[in-house]
């Protein structure tokens, strides 16, 4: 079965042998593990890149093979970072407090211990008490699971209530903006228990290996990011390859006849919907250690909606174009945006690419939408020959004798 | 009704004040043929939107099956489990996908997702594709898309989805537009041998294919019942030939 899914998919085979290539080389450059060629912040960045490829994947499922425009999966992606953010902080700041009630003369009971946790984190907000969100925040185990479970079930219970209805098209995506403006607003909030626009941080580093240096954390997170896109790239392939993916797109292109088929447009959707939330929600538990920081920005819409222009400009409905947009438009808005890029002088004026990126890119957008609807991935088709002649049958029949257009009209 | 399949009992539905459907009663039974005519805008499509559950009637009843379970306020979805299927004026199929990929989705099994996500064809639903495919004469070209059909092909295809569903009614709108005439003969001999075994319901402008059915014949005008019985009963009343056949 499963050599029979790879034989009809040789392009996950191909891309996963291209991840594996990539993390062995970059392993092989970085200062942790390698010759010391590529700086550790590098590192991190390519590691942050694969878990946006990760989320751009699941995009793609939800957008490009379902239809379905959601502006929110950067909010079920941030709130996986958040949830192990939340356990990091907590584990990290328990070590710090600790040794330093160490040298106290009297040992601290277990109860000033929390105190001075809390103190600690909540200090920046005026407070000292522990939300009841954080209930769980010195268990590893269950933050691990809430990373899933949390995105999941925000997903399930709002598209549950969205599909139910049967909103569709740009009033779901607005919808779900509204949602992730909502959430993201709340958490700006300093009562909302997370530190309001302070965020969570010093994620980077991992309690109790204080020892390990950063070149080393940095490889680490490389190949877990890179196990994660590889796993998520496989179930994702799986996933739309057999009869489900019929359904899927076919929801996607005509979902009212896929109704009087007998399939529950809406279930579907709902399965769809709340498995990629959950994917986003892995991808985000995976950047933010590599980010160092959580902040409510994160969140806001328009994160979600650049999530949107990666997969459109790699190529929607087919996974690797989710992959090629993320990396490649993430990696260049870095460069751009980061000062590195030279500004041009034109004589006249200088442009600076800090003030000029965000404008090139909605311009690439447009053109890509407009002129090249199947996005970097669809040069694939040109080089692999797979570009079929752009036939589609005649409107009516095509013989003598049939009946003409206007008499099949309604 | 005892031993009918489908029981339509005065049913109305109005669209902005407009009456489509008016006190509207039809019924059929498990192996029937039954073609409908009538005038544009008679109110045929909207009587099978009715019964397929895309559109809620506002008075009304519809009964199916041994038990009589009212059909009204089910999704369509459900309605299809139930055994209707339903063939559409303009051919609709996944034109992104191949022919057998179609088939494959329309094929009876179960349809929730899990089920779905993890069924992997079987042989004999491979086998009944590629019948299917050969029944509507498209056996050679399983693997294209159906977006490149032509719009004969398309309309065979989706009267291939459709008994591929194994429903136990069919309606069929309008399936020989486009259509050549040694088309049209081949799509009335699929759907008299579909009769057999099942009841179909056939919506049709065109006299001839109506006439090679052979079938009992219900006029509709202005969302009501005109005319009911054989076609050469039918074409003999005045008011049908006023409304309709005259034009
Ligand atoms: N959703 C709708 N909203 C408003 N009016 C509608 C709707 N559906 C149908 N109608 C109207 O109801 C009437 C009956 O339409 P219907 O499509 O059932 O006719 P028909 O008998 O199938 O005609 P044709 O032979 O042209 O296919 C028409 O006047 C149509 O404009
Ligand atoms: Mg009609």
């Amino acid at each position: 079965m499963t050599r029979s899914f790879v034989f009809r998919n040789p392009s996950v085979l191909i891309f996963l042998a291209l991840l594996a290539l990539f993390t062995l080389g970059v392993t092989a450059v970085s200062e942790g593990f390698g010759v010391g060629l590529m700086s550790t912040s590098f590192v991190k960045t390519l590691g942050k890149t694969l878990c946006l490829a990760l989320v751009a994947v699941a995009m793609d499922l939800v957008w490009g093979y379902c239809g379905i425009l959601s502006l929110g999966h950067f909010a079920f992606f941030g709130l996986g970072g958040y949830m192990i953010g939340m356990w990091l902080m907590y584990e990290r700041t328990r070590g710090i407090v600790e040794t330093s009630l160490a040298e106290a003369p009297i040992p601290p009971t277990p109860q000033e211990v929390v105190d001075a946790i809390g103190n600690q984190i909540f200090g920046v907000v005026g407070s000292s008490d522990f939300p009841l969100v954080w209930s769980f925040a010195d268990s590893l185990t269950i933050q691990l699971f809430l990373v899933v479970a949390l995105p999941g079930l925000l997903a399930l219970i709002f598209g549950w209530l969205a599909f139910r209805s049967r909103v569709t098209g740009v009033y779901l995506s607005i919808l779900t903006q509204a949602m992730t403006l909502a959430l993201s607003l709340y958490l700006f909030q300093n009562d909302s228990g997370l530190r309001g626009n302070n965020g969570l941080s010093g994620l980077q580093n991992l309690p109790g290996l204080n020892a390990v240096p950063q070149s080393t954390v940095s490889v680490w997170f490389l190949w877990a990011s890179a196990l994660a896109l590889g796993l998520g790239y496989l179930l994702a392939a799986w996933v739309v390859s057999g009869k489900f993916g019929s359904v899927v797109r076919g929801i996607r292109d005509n979902e009212a006849r896929v109704r009087f088929l007998g399939y529950s447009v809406e279930s579907y959707k709902l399965v769809i919907f709340t498995l990629t939330a959950m994917i986003a929600g892995i991808a985000g538990a995976l950047y933010y250690p590599q980010a160092g920081i959580i902040n409510p920005a994160e969140i806001a819409p328009i994160a979600s909606i650049y999530l949107a222009v990666w997969v459109a400009i790699g190529g929607r409905g087919r996974l690797y174009g989710a992959v090629i947009g993320a990396v490649f438009v993430s990696l260049i808005s870095t460069w751009f945006t980061g000062g590195q890029a030279p500004d041009v002088n034109l004589g006249f004026y200088t442009v600076k690419w800090v003030d000029w990126w965000l404008i090139v890119l909605g311009l690439s957008f447009v053109l890509v939408t407009l002129f090249a609807p199947k996005g970097i991935g669809g040069l694939f088709d040109l080089i692999a020959d797979r570009r079929r002649p752009d036939r589609h049958g005649d409107d009516l029949g095509p013989d003598q004798g049939s009946l003409r257009e206007k008499e099949a009209v309604e | 009704m005892k031993g009918q399949l489908l029981e339509v009992s005065g049913v109305s539905v109005s669209f902005d004040g407009f009456r489509a459907i008016n006190n509207l009663s039809f019924t059929i039974g498990p192996a029937e043929m039954r073609a409908i005519i009538g005038p544009n805008g008679a109110g045929k499509t909207t009587f099978m939107d009715i019964v397929t559950g895309k559109t809620r009637p506002d008075a009304g009843r519809v009964l199916w099956g041994e038990k009589s379970i009212n059909l009204i306020g089910m999704n369509e979805a459900r309605i299809a489990r139930e055994g209707i299927g339903r063939k559409f004026q303009r051919p609709t199929v996944f034109e992104d996908q191949s022919i057998q990929d179609n088939l494959l989705m329309a094929v009876k099994n179960k349809r929730g997702p899990f089920p779905v996500l993890i069924y992997r064809p079987a042989a004999q639903d491979q086998a009944r594709v590629e019948e299917l495919a050969a029944q509507i004469g498209l056996a050679d070209q399983l693997s294209r898309k159906s977006g490149e059909l032509s719009h004969g092909q398309k309309q065979w295809l989706e009267i291939g989805m459709l008994l591929a569903q194994e429903p136990r009614l069919l309606l069929v709108d309008e399936p020989a537009a486009g259509m050549t005439l040694a088309e049209r003969e081949h799509t009335t001999d699929i759907l008299v041998e579909a009769a057999r075994t099942r009841a179909v319901v056939v919506v049709e402008h065109d006299m001839d294919f109506v006439r090679r059915l052979n079938c009992k014949v219900t006029v509709l005008h202005e969302g009501a019942v005109l005319a009911e019985g054989s076609l050469d009963h039918v074409t003999a009343n005045q008011q049908v030939i006023d409304v309709y056949l005259g034009r």
